[in-house]
């Protein structure tokens, strides 16, 4: 049965690359947004070093997510706009799979870019190089979580009135403790202590999300 | 447009390779169907059945609720009140099964315009098994195979949403419009796929304003 899933799975998940391959502008805008939220900070805090290198994690982590949120009201909008959900949803592959191809791709085409600027977010925030390392690391865990959540909490909001505004509601309180556990592992590199416990945590958390979210978003698109 | 390239183009359809489906038990039975918006009843009390090789018309005036009885055929939408049965079973019971013995047309047509005409008819057939050049002969949009299918037009648009249905057999079309913006010779070319396709024992259920190019189409009448 899972051989019988994983071709129209790579089938959605490859879709997804390439209409993001025919549309790049999408992920620059993400990209884009991620570094000048993470410009104002030095602006709002003044240029003293030491203050932003204390500011650095949770501002690195706190713009990304918000970039990351960006595409993901299109998520599921954009297929349904053309009718492609219907027949999505009526081709066999079930719900669950389907919301994890699409959360997949949107870490692949978002979180992914996200990853490749973050050096350059992480110099504007005056972080100590040792700790780059990490943040990466950090990022791509705390990215996953995100597109998996808002994958669901997307397909949750599809069609509601003010969806735009209820997709950050939902999904951000949810992903707190990614912030919180990212935070803490970027600190803890920068601070010569050890990271890893705190990366681990992040992993749970995206191991959990894993299974759950998918289902979630499955069940709140059959329910359409 | 040739009556030979027609013919070849059912031929094409019917010698595509098959998904196995019970030809023999192909009967879809509706009772007493009722399907809510909110607190409005879209239609009540509809009651048909079609049996394998039938084709159905679905006529009435706007806003009587054809397109929402072919999504609740489909699945797409909950019925209120009433049944579905296929074979003398209620689809409700094995809703993976029913999606996968069906072919949905809706009044949108599910095309990214980002890929090629090809591509999304590829994407499809990945989905849900299908030969690509067969489809696009069937509709003959093999000439415009490559181009991206944002410059179609609203027509070529159309045939390439009903190309899908010539990728694979499929026991049951519910469509819904299927003939909007199709010229002539593309109209001819949609009888011969429905031709083949009730000559396979399929069922057809289309929802339409105007004729279809259907010898022995049954009349089913809403509000």
């Amino acid at each position: 049965m899972l051989d019988a899933m994983a071709s129209p799975f790579l089938a959605v998940l490859g879709r997804e690359l390439r209409l993001a391959l025919r549309h790049p502008a999408d992920a620059l805008a993400a990209v884009l947004f991620f570094l000048l939220v993470a410009a104002l900070f030095p602006f709002g805090v003044g240029p003293a070093p030491e203050t932003l290198a204390r500011l650095a994690p949770g501002a690195l982590l706190a713009s990304a997510l918000l970039a990351a949120l960006l595409p993901l009201d299109r998520l599921w909008g954009a297929e349904a706009e053309d009718g492609s959900l219907d027949l999505l949803l009526l081709s066999g592959l079930h719900p669950a799979m389907l919301a994890l191809a699409k959360a997949a791709g949107h870490w692949l085409t978002t979180g992914l870019p996200l990853l490749l600027a973050a050096p350059m977010a992480a110099a504007m925030l005056n972080l100590p190089t040792e700790a780059w390392g990490t943040a990466i690391a950090a990022l791509g865990l705390a990215s996953a979580l995100l597109s998996l959540l808002g994958t669901a909490g997307a397909a949750l909001t599809l069609g509601a009135r003010r969806g735009g505004v209820l997709l950050p509601l939902l999904v951000l309180p949810l992903a707190i403790p990614a912030v919180i556990f990212g935070a803490a592992a970027i600190e803890a590199a920068a601070s010569d202590n050890q990271a890893r416990p705190m990366l681990l945590l992040l992993a749970a958390l995206v191991a959990l999300a894993l299974p759950l979210a998918p289902l979630a978003a499955g069940a709140a698109l059959r329910g359409e | 447009m040739d009556k030979g390239g027609i013919q070849a183009a059912g031929a094409c359809v019917l010698c595509a390779p098959w998904r196995e489906w019970d030809r023999e038990a192909g009967l879809l039975e509706v009772e007493e169907l009722a399907c809510w918006r909110g607190e409005r009843a879209v239609f009540a009390g509809v009651s048909f059945s079609l049996a394998a090789g039938e084709a159905g018309l679905l006529l009435g005036p706007n806003g009587a609720g054809k397109s929402s009885l072919l999504r609740v055929l489909a699945g797409l939408l909950p019925a209120a009140e009433g049944r579905v049965l296929w074979a003398g079973l209620d689809v409700a019971a094995d809703a993976p099964a029913h999606a996968s013995r069906l072919r949905y047309l809706g009044h949108l047509d599910a095309i990214k315009s980002a890929l090629t005409v090809r591509e999304n008819l590829e994407f499809h057939a990945a989905l849900g098994g299908g030969d690509v050049a067969a489809a696009l002969a069937a509709v003959a949009l093999t000439p415009l195979a490559d181009l991206p299918a944002r410059v179609l037009s609203a027509g070529q648009k159309r045939r390439l949403a009903l190309a899908r249905l010539a990728l694979a057999p499929a026991a049951l079309w519910l469509l819904d419009e299927p003939s909007l913006g199709l010229d002539t010779a593309s109209l001819a070319r949609f009888g011969a796929l429905l031709r083949a396709h009730c000559a396979r024992g399929g069922i057809v259920l289309a929802a339409t304003h105007v004729p279809l190019p259907l010898d022995n189409a049954r009349d089913i009448r809403l509000g």
